[in-house]
């Protein structure tokens, strides 16, 4: 049976998926504690490396391209599982990346690459110049490749051309600004029906999937350390208001992850349905950063002292969910848009909307 | 276990065209002058004739096979009428149980001659049930009954009380949780059995709610007497039986679309171009509701394929009750100085029937407390 097939194939990958960040998640903690704070995190050639030779920048791609051929699904859990081991890695952003490119028929990328927004094209006789200023871009400095936006749909594959300035998150995680003025050959820029909307989504995407992946890391972490941790002669784990808190931690993980992956489904319509495609991007985005918002506090109560320390590995995942909670769009600027187009459709249409029966094509 | 998997429902739950059907049976069959309070009862609203043509039409009873009266169609066809009638707030409480939860259990442990009998009634709408598990000294310690029933010739004699049966009153039967084996054995001296709700020694008195309405009803057992035929299942396996029953019981669209009336009612008075505060507030629920459907319809989907998806359930009850619960509290912050017109009289007196009804989301079919012990214990905490 094909699905059956299917399903083997994904858990395979996202179980090598899994052993391979495990392996580094130890090192990457300490190579990112070695250094002072406001140096951020550091990046791991080795990790890349290994994640090169897994050929997990190509997975959202079908077989004839060197993708995995897999549904969006399991290529966006690989996503989930780096985040849940707090890895320095722009790999959603890289995967992402290269759907685009070969969706416009350019060539894809086995190095870091990046989407960035909001740069002006204009026509010049070697080609196109691409201008501008894209803001906060994720691990910018260690980039070798990017598809620049307009924002009106129009995408540039760069491979060079462009000043950073640094900058991160409050994780520590490389946020650059990037100076481009550079001109593009002529094929290098293709019509990709890419509009600025359609760019910010697919990053809440990827967002979404990295925030279920770091709840899940420190739902396990809560866990462990509570069955670790003896006070009043028994573990933690064994106070109700302890089983409690887990509890909430776990529900709203698994909401987050579900909203995730409701979003991550829809993928492949993101061209014929952008409204089907963009409602539950925005749910998820909303929901997976509402569950960050509740849940990194938890873990922390949970923890005590030790939680908020520097040597002790529940930062990473704490100080990711605060600042992916805000990026491509925080959940109130996702409520406004989701909210604005339910009003606009109206009280007798509320529940065409919820059942998806008010989009354009549908 | 920390990663908790809702696998996607498939595609095509849609049934576009079983969805237009059900839209257009409640648009010609509920009075036009149904009230919105009266769609805010959500699934507590009781219509006997509204049930039977539900069963005349073939949407109860539809996961049965034919040969007992039922329809033999998927779960999530079932879904989608109960989604459907759900939005429209329908009355559906007669046979909600029934349907629900009691063919289900009769079908899987029933005997045939049980099967025969009663779930051909259920499929009809014209056979309704209640549930008999809560007692004054047991709610959430179900495993702490003392209604007890003790072998005698030919069948049982039953003693005790049930408390908090919801309609005893307009039901025909109940499916009792009682004790046949000594109470040391907690779960294992427990068991299941179908009562007709007119045998003698059986009495059933009104509880009254806050909102002055009768749904709650204390039933009396004084030596009534069941035949052996009426066991439901396993001598002593009541406890396994019953928790079966819960998944089915905890993640339908019910446990999300309680307070759904209310939410509709405000986007009515806040217009099509509001603040702000509102477009943020509404957008922010719509979210949630979105992904609580999609999680409820994940789990028809390991129901659907036989899988045990007790936790997912039991994470859906949970998040939908606190999300039903707050849809009050943000509705009347909304709605705080909206101009007094006959829209706002109707959406206020939608709110003040779905703030009394409200705490009763985080009691009903499990509290807040136990079902997050059921998620520590899935998570390996007990």
């Amino acid at each position: 049976m094909v699905l059956a097939e299917d399903d083997a194939t994904s858990e395979m990958v996202l179980e090598t998926a899994r052993k391979l960040f495990s392996d580094f998640e130890v090192g990457a903690f300490e190579a990112a504690v070695a250094n002072p704070r406001d140096q951020g995190a550091p990046w791991l050639p080795p990790l890349w490396e290994a994640v090169q030779q897994m050929g997990f920048p190509l997975a959202l791609l079908d077989e004839a391209r060197g993708g995995f051929g897999l549904d969006p699904l399991t290529s966006l859990g690989i996503v989930r599982e780096a985040a849940r081991h707090g890895l320095p890695l722009p790999l959603g952003e890289t995967m992402l990346a290269n759907l685009v490119l070969v969706e416009a028929g350019l060539n894809p990328t086995e190095d870091p690459a990046a989407l960035a927004g909001g740069l002006d094209f204009t026509r010049e006789s070697a080609g196109w110049r691409v201008k501008g200023v894209a803001h906060a871009v994720p691990w910018g400095r260690h980039l070798n490749a990017l598809v620049g936006c307009d924002g009106a749909g129009r995408i540039a594959r760069l491979t060079e051309g462009w000043q950073v300035e640094p900058g991160q998150n409050i994780a520590g995680e490389p946020r650059d600004r990037l100076i481009l003025d550079t001109v593009v050959p002529q094929a290098e820029v293709v019509e990709a029906g890419l509009g600025a909307e359609l760019v910010q989504a697919l990053g809440a995407l990827i967002r979404a999937q990295a925030i279920a992946g770091a709840l899940e890391g420190i739902l396990a972490k809560t866990i462990a350390y509570t069955q670790e941790r003896v006070q009043f002669g028994r573990p933690l784990s064994k106070f109700q208001v302890i089983q409690h808190n887990i509890a909430i931690i776990a529900t709203n993980t698994a909401a987050a992850r579900a909203a995730a992956d409701m979003a991550a489904a829809t993928l492949p319509r993101m061209h014929n349905d952008p409204e089907g495609f963009r409602r539950r991007v925005a749910a998820a985005k909303l929901r997976a950063g509402e569950a960050a918002s509740l849940c990194a506090p938890l873990a922390h109560q949970v923890h005590g002292a030790i939680g908020i320390t520097r040597e002790y590995p529940l930062h990473p995942l704490t100080n990711r969910l605060w600042a992916w909670r805000d990026e491509h769009g925080a959940e109130v600027e996702w409520a406004d848009w989701l909210g604005a187009d339910v009003l606009q459709h109206g009280q007798a249409a509320y529940w065409l909307w919820l059942a998806d029966e008010t989009r354009s094509n549908a | 276990m920390t990663a908790i998997n809702f696998a996607p429902p498939p595609a095509d739950i849609g049934y576009p065209e079983l969805r237009a059907e059900v839209r257009a049976f409640l648009k010609e069959t509920l009075d036009p002058d149904y009230t919105a309070v009266e769609r805010a009862r959500s699934w507590t609203g009781f219509d006997a004739d509204f049930s039977r043509k539900l069963g005349e039409r073939g949407w109860l009873g539809m996961t049965l096979p034919k040969r007992y009266g039922g329809h033999e169609r998927s779960g999530f066809e079932r879904y989608v009428v109960l989604e459907e009638l759900l939005a429209a707030g329908a009355p559906v409480a007669a046979h909600w149980i029934s349907d629900r939860q009691s063919a289900p259990t009769i079908l899987k442990f029933g005997t045939e001659a049980q099967r025969q009998e009663i779930l051909p009634q259920i499929a009809a709408g014209t056979c309704f049930f209640c549930i008999g598990m809560s007692e004054p000294d047991s709610g959430s310690d179900l495993a702490a009954t003392r209604t007890r029933a003790e072998a005698v010739e030919g069948g049982f004699r039953i003693n005790g009380t049930k408390l908090w049966t919801t309609y005893a009153h307009r039901a025909h039967y109940m499916i009792l949780f009682c004790r046949t084996g000594p109470a040391e054995d907690r779960h294992g001296g427990t068991s299941q059995f179908l009562i007709d709700l007119s045998w003698p020694g059986i009495t059933i008195s009104p509880i009254i709610d806050m909102a002055g309405e009768h749904h709650f009803n204390e039933v009396a057992f004084r030596d009534v007497f069941v035949p052996e035929s009426a066991l439901i299942g396993k001598l002593g396996e009541g406890w396994s039986q019953v928790t079966s029953e819960l998944a089915f019981e905890r993640s339908g669209p019910e446990r999300f679309l309680s307070s759904f009336t209310l939410l509709s009612e405000l986007i009515g008075i806040l217009g099509m171009a509001p603040g702000e505060s509102a477009r943020r507030a509404v957008g922010r629920l719509t979210a949630h509701l979105m992904v609580l459907r999609h999680m409820s319809q994940s789990v028809a989907g390991m129901l659907e394929r036989d899988e045990n998806p007790m936790l997912q359930a039991t994470i859906v009850k949970d998040l939908g009750a606190i999300l039903e619960q707050e849809i009050p509290e943000i509705a009347r912050t909304l709605a705080a100085g909206a101009p007094r017109n006959a829209d706002y009289e109707r959406f206020a007196a939608v709110l003040a029937r779905t703030l009394l009804a409200a705490p009763a989301f985080s009691l009903r079919g499990g509290t807040r407390e136990i079902l997050r012990g059921i998620i520590a214990r899935g998570l390996g905490l007990r």
